[in-house]
């Protein structure tokens, strides 16, 4: 089942868009780790943008403290 | 690749609407109930014995104002995210054969993304305001969480997969298959994660559960946001690039 899905999308995916999508998809994850999970030792920026986030990320339901 | 950038552009404008529209939301709704869990918190602080060497309060990195400046920076930046990445999840499945029609794949894909991404994990790990949570469990909880988006996806991907396999089955036992898919692989997410019970005992009940629900609406907004600007937005490309389209585009079952 799973092999055959995979077929199906490798010939219908042009390996340009594929390669593509995947530094795409890896960017915004990044973006999503700063704004989530930062805390300094990504982003090199100490805990400023760790602070900086504080309300959006308990607003946003991530886990905290 | 010319319409997957199309598409993307289309995706990080919607989560950048559905960001600020929840950054709206949050600083109405949520931030009282945010700044009282922190009046809490400092009142049990003030309370605590002071530490030995005298400053129990340190400086504040950033401000209070301007954390909650920072929450349209984290909520729009937080959209724009999500967006893209719906935009990418849009962009590759519409390629396959039988995919459904651009509206209808758009407004799924946010349905699901509200549902794995934010009520699967919020109904076992419920976000906590500050003053709630014990800080050396921290690294443990993010992980489970994590662990239960990305279960989360899977239990999304389950339901799919339990509608098709049943193709030649009517429309109800189709949908039944789909949702116990979906609970199967949920349930025993549950089961097997770890359970955090951390609120502390003198925590106003009323404060917890409001926060909760600004959270959850804060969520809402953001996805509903971003499905309804991308589809929108998807249809209108659809529509200007009907005639001279690159890429063959599945319309329709």
């Amino acid at each position: 089942m799973s092999g055959t899905t995979a077929t199906t999308q490798a010939a219908a995916v042009p390996a340009r868009v594929f390669w593509t999508a995947l530094a795409v998809v890896g960017a915004l994850l990044l973006l999503t780790y700063l704004v989530a999970f930062d805390n300094g030792a990504v982003s090199q920026s100490g805990m400023l943008l760790h602070e900086l986030m504080h309300d959006g990320r308990h607003l946003l339901g991530v886990p905290c403290h | 690749m010319q319409s997957f950038i199309q598409i993307l552009l289309r995706g990080l404008l919607a989560g950048l609407v559905g960001g600020l529209l929840a950054g709206s939301f949050a600083y109405t709704v949520g931030e009282p109930w945010l700044d009282r869990a922190i009046a809490v918190e400092e009142a049990q602080a003030a309370a605590a014995p002071p530490e030995p060497d005298g400053h129990s309060h340190e400086e504040a990195l950033v401000s209070r104002s301007g954390q909650k400046a920072g929450l349209f920076l984290a909520t729009a930046l937080f959209g724009v995210a999500m967006g893209g990445l719906l935009a990418t999840a849009f962009a590759l499945l519409r390629r396959r054969p039988r995919a459904p029609g651009g509206v209808r794949s758009a407004l799924g894909l946010a349905a699901a993304g509200l549902v794995a991404v934010v009520l699967v994990p919020a109904l076992k790990y419920p976000p906590n305001p500050p003053g709630v949570g014990d800080p050396g469990t921290v690294t443990a909880r993010t992980v489970s969480w994590l662990l239960l988006v990305v279960l989360g996806l899977l239990a999304g991907w389950a339901a799919v997969a339990a509608h098709r396999a049943l193709r030649t089955a009517g429309e109800a036992p189709r949908a039944a298959a789909a949702a116990g898919a979906f609970l199967a692989t949920v349930g025993a997410a549950y089961a097997v994660l770890p359970t955090f019970q951390e609120v502390p005992g003198g925590f106003p009940a009323t404060l917890l559960w409001s926060f909760r629900l600004a959270t959850l609406g804060t969520q809402f907004a953001l996805w509903v946001g971003v499905g309804l600007v991308f589809a929108v937005l998807v249809e209108r490309l659809g529509r200007s690039a009907a005639a001279p389209t690159a890429t063959p585009v599945a319309v329709g079952a």
